[in-house]
């Protein structure tokens, strides 16, 4: 189909003759593709949308309908009493909420000091390291579920919340964003804080912190839904029900459901599980986008 | 430029370069780096020593026998086994299955929200919310999607007059519902991807294309996609290493069944170790698993390298 893209002579008087299709092409395409968009957002967004239908619906509609997408028409929030009584998922909420901002809070002080070192100081072996932090983005957490597994329990944290949290204390990716934050920032103030005489973590902490905001937050969005979503790696160093976080709290409870007869139960509960971040997400759109874009080395 | 280019002190007078210099112990970037190399330590490093070490080893479960030396013995035994064997059928099936249709729907997706209006705002937020609710939830979704007869996908069916089969009990059928709830669940994500991707692409290629008279797939085929391959290489990679190693939705739907139809690799290791408390086979599987993980990566370091620097 080459052929057509060259300069040709017959080219003007084809114009002209193409000029009306043209003009139809420009209102009738736009309108397919809209139409079409349109369609699959929906198709996209039906499991959502069925979720919370669901969710709303009494008890009693019977389950021959309960896959209908049309809200009922008298609405009940039934199911979310249910599921928080039935599934503990208040205690399910502070475990993740422990874990996550645990978590994170160990994350920021060593992806700092360690996104400092490979930004601005020079060192023996500096690349090497550096490679070996690499690592951990190709051997990721839960390919190490086994042996990691052992490593909790001689440490005597099986079945603790530190146990579940251990293994993301360092994170390389974390390390990197924030070497990539530093890098961008001029060198000026703590350079001036240095002469001051400024020790190194008063630099880090009053010079780079508060100019590394940007990058802190994005780490924290990428880490907090990472750790929000978590299921494997809990699920098996987690036995006691006290413990358990909502991923295993929402898939014991789906696991015991029975047929349709608990959807609207189970809808809830999903609900109640995916809405902090999806609320999140909502209000802050633009932040979200940005991290997950860096992201990517997480996977 | 390599990714772990020094950073160097041009730009600074040489006087002031040492003064700063002067003030830093020579130990403190190690000191810095301590608490991280600390965890890695533990979680990265030495497990990948540890099943190295113990898939050498076999205690039989519950039987109170010795551990014995067995040398390569756990790895035939797990290369031997039907199950394993067919969960690095099922995963090999699964990342194609994901990944073909993921790539396609994600490049269709940043191109149709590329604009800036209100209608692709929208959409954006629908193609991406999937992949910010937790695979559990995911998998909670599709149990009731797939669920038979009363499920919203057969009800639809039934409604067309058509019938559906069963999705998750059909052992021909459910691995490729499993992929079907994995694209669904992914294509957003990457999707953010090829929006960043997109807007590298030089705007004067695009328009010179279309002076010349190239339609839009000639634009799409010819400009564009040839402009995307970096996204499209570091995307497959992320991908790959993220299909091989997540089976919360295996664990929640199917436990690998029916007869092993999606059991994948990481669940075989969980079944091993969780389940059936082999250990040795579980460290084995592991071992290859972390093999298959680091020849992706390493096959792909550049690829690596570029995601790391913040992609582009």
């Amino acid at each position: 189909m080459n052929h057509e893209c060259g300069p040709g002579g017959p080219r003007s008087s084809h114009e002209r003759a193409w000029r009306p299709a043209v003009r139809l092409e420009k209102h009738l395409w736009p309108a397919i593709i809209a139409a079409l968009l349109s369609a699959v957002a929906f198709l996209w967004a039906s499991p959502f949308l069925w979720t919370l239908v669901a969710s709303f619906r009494p008890e009693g509609a019977g389950s021959a309908d309960m896959a209908s997408l049309l809200p009922d028409l008298h609405p009940t929030l039934e199911n979310f009493r249910n599921a928080l009584e039935s599934g503990s998922f208040g205690l399910y909420y502070v475990n993740t909420v422990i874990v996550v901002a645990g978590v994170l809070a160990v994350q920021c002080v060593t992806v700092s000091l360690a996104g400092y070192a490979f930004a601005r100081l020079r060192f023996r072996g500096r690349d090497l390291l550096f490679y070996a932090f690499l690592l951990q983005l190709m051997l990721v957490p839960p390919a190490l579920i086994v042996p990691n597994l052992r490593t909790v329990v001689d440490l005597g944290l099986y079945d603790t919340l530190p146990g579940v949290m251990a293994p993301y204390f360092a994170s390389a990716f974390g390390t990197f964003l924030m070497r990539q934050t530093f890098l961008a920032l001029p060198r000026d103030f703590e350079e001036a804080a240095a002469i001051d005489g400024a020790p190194w973590w008063a630099i880090i902490w009053y010079v780079l912190l508060p100019m590394a905001k940007p990058g802190l937050v994005a780490f924290a969005i990428v880490s907090i839904t990472a750790h929000w979503n978590e299921f494997l790696w809990p699920l098996m160093v987690i036995s006691d029900p006290a413990n358990h976080t909502l991923t295993i709290g929402l898939a014991a409870f789906t696991r015991g459901a029975e047929g349709g007869k608990e959807w609207g139960v189970l809808a809830a509960g999903t609900l109640l599980v995916m809405a902090p971040l999806a609320v999140a997400f909502i209000a802050f759109q633009r932040r979200f986008v940005d991290s997950f874009v860096f992201s990517g080395v997480k996977g | 430029m390599s990714v772990v280019s020094t950073t160097s002190v041009d730009g600074i007078e040489p006087d002031r370069a040492i003064a700063v210099r002067r003030r830093r112990p020579r130990l403190l970037p190690y000191a810095l780096l301590a608490p991280s190399l600390l965890f890695l330590a533990l979680f990265t490093y030495l497990p990948v020593v540890r099943v190295a070490v113990e898939a050498l080893y076999d205690k039989p479960h519950g039987t109170g026998a010795a551990i014995s030396y067995v040398g390569l013995g756990n790895y035939a035994k797990v290369l031997a086994d039907p199950a394993f064997q067919k969960a690095a059928l099922n995963n090999l099936i699964y990342a194609v299955g994901v990944l073909v249709p993921t790539l396609v729907l994600a490049l269709a997706f940043a191109l149709a929200v590329q604009r800036s209006t209100h209608f692709a705002g929208v959409l954006r937020t629908v193609f991406f919310l999937p992949s910010l609710v937790p695979l559990v939830a995911a998998a909670s979704l599709f149990f009731f999607i797939f669920l038979p007869g009363i499920g919203l996908l057969d009800y639809y069916l039934a409604k067309l007059g058509l019938h559906g089969p069963n999705w998750l009990g059909d052992s021909d059928i459910a691995l490729w519902s499993v992929i079907g709830l994995t694209v669904w669940k992914n294509a957003g994500y990457y999707m953010l991807f090829y929006i960043a991707g997109l807007q590298n692409v030089p705007r004067d290629t695009v328009e010179a294309a279309m002076i010349d008279g190239a339609n839009a797939w000639q634009r799409l085929r010819f400009v564009i996609l040839p402009a995307l391959a970096p996204t499209t290489a570091f995307v497959t990679v992320i991908a790959l290493i993220q299909l091989l190693t997540s089976v919360d939705h295996v664990i929640v739907l199917t436990r690998g069944g029916p007869s092993n139809a999606t059991n994948l690799l990481l669940y075989y290791i969980f079944q091993s170790a969780h389940e059936n408390f082999e250990y040795g086979k579980a460290a084995a599987a592991t071992l290859i698993s972390v093999a298959i993980l680091l020849a992706i990566s390493f096959g792909s370091l550049r690829v690596m390298e570029r995601g790391a620097r913040g992609h582009g």
